[in-house]
C-alpha cells in the first residue's frame, strides 16, 4: 500500500504541532522520520492512526481518501502503530494481548484461542519474530514485548507500520533483531515509517529521511548521500557538536563508597551480591551492562527506594542505613531516574507541580505549612528557559509535552540546584542530538565543579563519550573496570559476560 | 463568562468550566426530565408531573423557607463529600463516610446531653468531638491499608457495618437511653450544645443553621489544604503516581492514614451538625444515609471542593424538593432517589453528554 499524507496541519491552543506537512510512503519501503523534542512527530502518527483529528489536510491510502476517527478504523486500513510507550496488559498472555480487541470466537462466542494461536505463531515464524505465544507479558523482557506490540498490528494486517522511537528502549543486541525485523517487513512489502533520534539508525536501515522543525518538513535526504552531521544540523538549524569535550581533570576525595552490598529478591535470588564502588569527586563512573543485570536495583539501593539486604553505603564519609529517600536527597545527591513516566514525573501535574516534587518541603517552596506557589512557578519558568523545554506555558500538565522535552524538564530539575553527586540513568533517553549535546556538556560541567557523576546507560556510545573510569555489570556482579579510552569491543565483550 | 473561566482556571486543578459546572447542570437537567418522563410512562398524568416539576422548584428554591430547607439538608452532604473528596485526590475510595458520621453523631450526642457548658464554648467541644471520633473511625481504614494493604473499599464497608451495630448498641445503654422509653433513642442534648438558626430573628422556623456556614468555611479550608498546602501537595501526589511520590520523598503509608483521618474528620463534623444543628439526640437511623449520597456529592464536584459545595447544595434542593412534590403532587420519594441515581450515570458518562450536546462544549 501507498500512503500520502496532504497538508496536514494540527494546533494544541496556540502551538503548531504540525503545519501542512506532505508526506509519502511507498509499498517496501522505510522512511525515517527526524526532527527535534516537540517537532511534532508523534503528533503526525497520532493523525495518521486515528487519535487526532487534524485540523486541516487529508490522508490518501492507494490514492483513495481516508478519514480515521479512532485507531481501530486506521487498523481496518491497514495502518498500524507501535507505540513507544507499549500498550500491552501485564498479566495477559502473548495471545491474549494480542487478540485484545478483535478476539476471534467460536460458536457462543466463546474465543478461539487455539486458532488465535496458530495465527500468532504463523505470523512469528514469517517475520523471524520469536515469541512464546503462553507466556504472560510481564514476564517478558522489554525487546520480546515489542515483539508482541509488532505481531499485533501484524495480526491486524496492518501494511503501514509505525514505529515511534522503538530503539530508545531496547539493548544493543535487541536493536540489531529488530532491524532484521524491519528489514524483513520491508522485503514483504509493507510500508514503513521509523521514527528516532539516532542518527546512525536511519542511516543504516531507511530507503529515505524526512525531517521535522518546528511542525514543518524542512528537508529530504537519502541515507547514501548525507551524513550524521548534515542530518544534525536540519533538525536543529545549526551547527552540532556531536562530539563531547572532555579534558582530564585530576579526580578528588571519594563521595560514594559501597562495601560488599547485596541484595536479594524477595524469593531470596541474588538480585547484587558483593558489590565494591567507589565514586570520587570530579569523577563520572560509567556503569556499562546489558539492561536487566542489577542496575536498576543497585540505583534504587543508592537512592533510599529499595532495601539493602547486606554490605554497607556510605555517601561522604558516612554511612547511610536505612536511608530514606528524602534523606538522601537532602545530602546533596541528585537522582535522575531512567523511567521518567513512572518514577520522575507525573503525568497529570503541571509543570510547575512537578517542578517541586522531590523540593515542595524546602524552605524554598513552603514554609512548612503551606506551598509557596510564586516560587516555584519561578523556579519553573527558569529551568523550562535554561533546558530549552519547548512549551508556551509552565501550567500544562507534563504529559501534554513531548517526549523529549519532559526529559528536559526532569534533568533540568535536577542539575540546576545544589548538588554534590548525580546519579543519572538513561540521562539521554528519547532526547534529540542537539539536547543530548546540551545534557551531555551539563554533566561534564558538573563533574568538572566538584561533583561525583554515577552514569547508568544502556548506550555504549555514551557511557564511553562521558566516563573517566568504566564498570561493567553482569548478572548482578561487577564483572570488569576499564579505563576510559578502553576499547569498545572489549567492553562490549564484558556486557556480554566473557571476561 | 469571563468570571467562570477565571474561577475555574483559579480554582481548579486544570479542570475545565465544563467539568466543574456544565456537565453536572446539564446532568441534574437531564435526570429532571428523565424522571418526570419515567413519571408520565408508568401512567402519571402529564398535569401531575408538571405539578411535581413545579413543586420540585418551589419546594427548594422557591421561597425562604424552601431554601433554609435546601441548606439545611446540603450541610451534612458538604461536610462528608469535602471528606470524600480529600480521599478521592489521595487515590482513596472512601466508602465509609456514613460509619464515620454515625460515630461522630454518637460522641457529639454523648457531648451534648453528659454537662452543660457556656454556650460557644459547648458548641466548640461538640464539634470537636465528632470530628475527632470521626477522625478516629477512618483513621482505622487508613491504617489497615498502609500497613496490610487491606482495600480501603473493604473494610470501609465492614466499619460502616460495625457502625451500625454499635449504634444499636449504644442507644440501648441505659446512660445514654431517653429516661422512660423502651425504644432505641439517645437522651437529647442540652440547649447550650445546639448550633444556632442564622434566621432565627427574621422567622424561629426556619432551620438552617451555623453548621451551613461552617460548611462553607470548611470548603474554603479544604480547597486551601488541597491546592496550597505541602500536605494536600503529597495526597495529590499519592493519588496520582505512588512510584513517583516515593521518589519525590514522600511516604505514601503516613499520607495515606493522614488523608483518611481527614476525611473522617470531616464526616465526623457531618454527624456532630446534625446531632447540634437538626437533630438534637441519636436515633438508629439518624444517618440517613448522607454517607452514601455524599460520594454522589463527591463525584458531582469532581472531587473539588468549590464543585462540592455547589453539589451539595444540588443534592439538598433536591432533598427539599423531592419532599414537596411528595406532598403536592403526591408522587413517591423515590423518584428523587432515581434522579439522584440517574445524575450519577451521566456524571460517569460525560463523554456521553458531551455527544448529547454538542454544540456546548465547542
Ligand atoms: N495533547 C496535547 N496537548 C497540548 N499540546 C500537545 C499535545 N500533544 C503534543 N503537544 C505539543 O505539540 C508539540 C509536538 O509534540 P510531539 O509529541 O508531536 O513531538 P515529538 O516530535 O514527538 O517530540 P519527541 O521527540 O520529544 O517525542 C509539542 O510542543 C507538544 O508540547
Ligand atoms: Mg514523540
Amino acid at each position: 500500500m501507498k500512503l500520502k499524507l496532504n497538508e496536514i496541519s494540527k494546533s494544541f491552543g496556540p502551538v503548531k504541532a504540525n503545519s501542512d506537512i506532505n508526506l509519502t510512503v511507498n509499498r517496501g519501503e522505510i522512511l525515517g522520520l527526524l526532527g527535534e523534542n516537540g517537532a511534532g512527530k508523534t503528533t503526525l502518527m497520532n493523525i495518521l492512526t486515528g487519535l487526532y483529528k487534524p485540523d486541516s489536510g487529508s490522508i490518501l491510502i492507494d490514492n483513495q481518501l481516508k478519514v480515521f476517527h479512532n485507531p481501530r478504523e486506521a487498523n481496518k486500513n491497514g495502518v498500524g502503530m507501535v507505540h513507544q510507550h507499549f500498550m500491552l496488559v501485564p498479566v495477559f498472555s502473548v495471545t491474549e494481548n494480542i487478540i485484545l480487541g478483535t478476539e476471534p470466537t467460536t460458536t457462543f462466542n466463546k474465543i478461539d484461542l487455539t486458532n488465535a494461536k496458530e495465527k500468532v505463531l504463523k505470523i512469528s515464524s514469517e517475520y523471524n519474530l520469536d515469541v512464546d505465544p503462553n507466556q504472560l507479558i510481564e514476564k517478558l523482557p522489554v525487546g520480546i514485548q515489542q515483539r508482541v506490540e509488532i505481531i499485533k498490528i501484524l495480526f491486524r494486517d496492518a501494511e503501514i507500520l509505525i514505529f515511534d522511537e522503538p530503539t530508545a528502549v531496547l539493548t544493543p543486541q535487541e536493536v540489531v533483531e529488530f532491524f532484521e525485523i524491519i528489514k524483513n517487513l520491508k522485503k514483504a512489502g509493507k510500508a514503513i515509517i521509523f521514527i528516532t533520534h539516532k542518527l546512525h539508525e536511519v542511516l543504516e536501515v531507511c530507503d529515505r529521511i524526512n525531517v521535522l522543525r518546528s511542525g514543518k518538513i524542512v528537508g529530504e535526504e537519502l541515507p547514501k548521500k548525507t551524513t550524521n552531521k548534515k542530518l544534525a544540523e536540519l533538525m536543529v538549524g545549526r551547527k552540532v557538536n556531536l562530539k563531547t569535550n572532555r579534558q582530564i581533570v585530576e579526580k578528588g576525595e571519594v563521595l560514594l563508597e559501597v562495601n560488599n552490598l547485596s541484595i536479594l529478591s524477595e524469593n531470596k535470588e541474588p538480585l547484587l551480591s558483593n558489590l565494591d564502588v567507589k565514586l570520587h569527586k570530579n569523577e563520572i563512573l560509567g556503569i556499562a551492562g546489558v539492561q536487566g543485570n542489577g542496575q536498576t536495583e543497585f540505583i534504587e539501593a543508592l537512592t533510599g527506594l529499595r532495601k539493602i539486604s547486606s554490605g554497607k553505603i556510605s555517601y561522604f564519609g558516612k554511612e547511610c542505613k536505612n536511608f530514606s529517600p528524602r534523606k538522601i536527597h537532602q545530602l546533596g545527591v541528585r537522582h535522575i531516574p531512567e523511567d521518567r513516566q513512572k518514577q520522575g514525573l507525573i503525568g497529570d501535574f503541571s509543570l510547575t507541580e512537578n517542578i517541586i516534587l522531590n523540593t515542595y518541603y524546602e524552605k524554598k517552596f513552603s514554609n512548612n505549612i503551606a506551598l509557596n506557589w510564586s516560587n516555584a512557578k519561578k523556579e519553573a519558568k527558569r529551568i523550562i528557559e535554561k533546558f530549552d523545554v519547548r512549551t508556551n506555558s509552565e501550567e500544562i500538565s507534563a504529559d501534554k509535552l513531548s517526549g523529549g522535552n519532559q526529559q528536559k524538564l526532569l534533568i533540568g530539575r535536577e542539575m540546576s540546584r545544589s548538588i554534590n553527586l548525580l546519579i543519572a540513568s538513561q540521562p539521554t533517553r528519547g532526547v534529540d542530538v542537539g539536547s543530548i549535546e546540551y545534557i551531555h556538556n551539563q554533566i561534564v560541567m558538573a563533574r568538572n565543579k566538584g561533583i561525583g557523576v554515577l552514569l547508568n546507560s544502556t548506550e555504549l556510545d555514551e557511557i564511553i563519550a562521558l566516563s573517566d573510569r568504566i564498570i561493567v555489570f553482569y548478572e548482578g556482579r561487577v564483572i570488569a573496570e576499564f579505563p576510559s579510552n578502553a576499547d569498545p569491543n572489549i567492553i562490549g565483550l564484558a556486557m556480554a559476560g566473557v571476561n | 463568562m469571563k468570571f467562570f473561566i477565571y474561577l475555574s482556571n483559579y480554582f481548579s486543578n486544570r479542570e475545565t468550566i465544563q467539568e466543574i459546572f456544565l456537565i453536572p447542570v446539564i446532568a441534574t437537567l437531564l435526570a429532571i426530565f428523565l424522571g418526570l418522563l419515567l413519571l408520565i410512562v408508568s401512567g402519571s398524568s402529564t398535569q401531575i408531573a408538571l405539578t411535581a416539576l413545579v413543586a420540585l422548584f418551589t419546594g427548594s428554591f422557591g421561597s425562604l423557607s424552601a431554601i433554609s430547607e435546601t441548606f439545611t439538608a446540603a450541610t451534612p452532604l458538604i461536610f462528608a463529600a469535602l471528606g470524600i473528596a480529600v480521599g478521592f485526590r489521595a487515590g482513596l475510595f472512601n466508602i465509609g463516610a456514613e460509619g464515620q458520621i454515625i460515630l461522630g453523631g454518637m460522641a457529639a450526642v454523648v457531648i451534648g446531653f453528659s454537662f452543660q457548658l457556656p454556650f460557644a464554648i459547648h458548641l466548640i467541644i461538640i464539634l470537636l468531638s465528632g470530628a475527632l471520633f470521626g477522625a478516629f473511625y477512618a483513621f482505622i481504614a487508613g491504617w489497615l491499608k498502609a500497613t496490610t494493604g487491606a482495600h480501603e473499599v473493604i473494610t470501609t464497608i465492614m466499619l460502616n457495618l460495625i457502625a451500625y451495630r454499635l449504634l444499636d448498641f449504644f442507644l440501648r445503654m441505659p446512660a445514654i437511653q431517653k429516661e422512660g422509653r423502651n425504644d432505641p433513642i439517645s437522651k437529647s442534648i442540652f440547649e447550650t450544645a445546639e448550633l444556632p438558626r442564622i434566621l432565627y430573628l427574621l422567622d424561629p422556623n426556619l432551620r438552617v443553621h451555623m453548621g451551613f456556614l461552617i460548611a462553607i468555611v470548611a470548603v474554603f479550608f479544604v480547597y486551601w489544604l488541597i491546592f496550597h498546602t505541602t500536605i494536600g501537595y503529597e495526597f495529590r501526589a499519592v493519588g496520582k503516581s505512588v512510584e513517583a511520590s516515593k521518589y519525590g520523598g514522600i511516604n505514601p503509608a503516613i499520607t495515606i492514614v493522614l488523608a483518611m483521618s481527614i476525611a473522617g474528620l470531616l464526616a465526623g463534623l457531618a454527624g456532630a451538625c446534625q446531632i447540634a444543628g437538626v437533630l438534637g439526640r441519636a436515633t438508629p437511623g439518624f444517618s440517613a444515609g448522607i454517607g452514601f449520597d455524599a460520594i454522589a456529592v463527591a463525584l458531582l464536584g469532581r472531587a473539588h471542593p468549590i464543585g462540592v459545595l455547589f453539589a451539595g447544595i444540588l443534592f439538598g434542593a433536591l432533598i427539599a424538593g423531592g419532599r414537596a412534590m411528595q406532598v403536592s403532587a403526591n408522587v413517591s420519594l423515590d423518584l428523587i432517589t432515581v434522579i439522584q441515581a440517574l445524575i450519577i450515570i451521566f456524571i460517569a458518562a460525560p463523554i456521553l453528554i458531551r455527544k448529547l450536546f454538542p454544540w456546548i462544549f465547542k
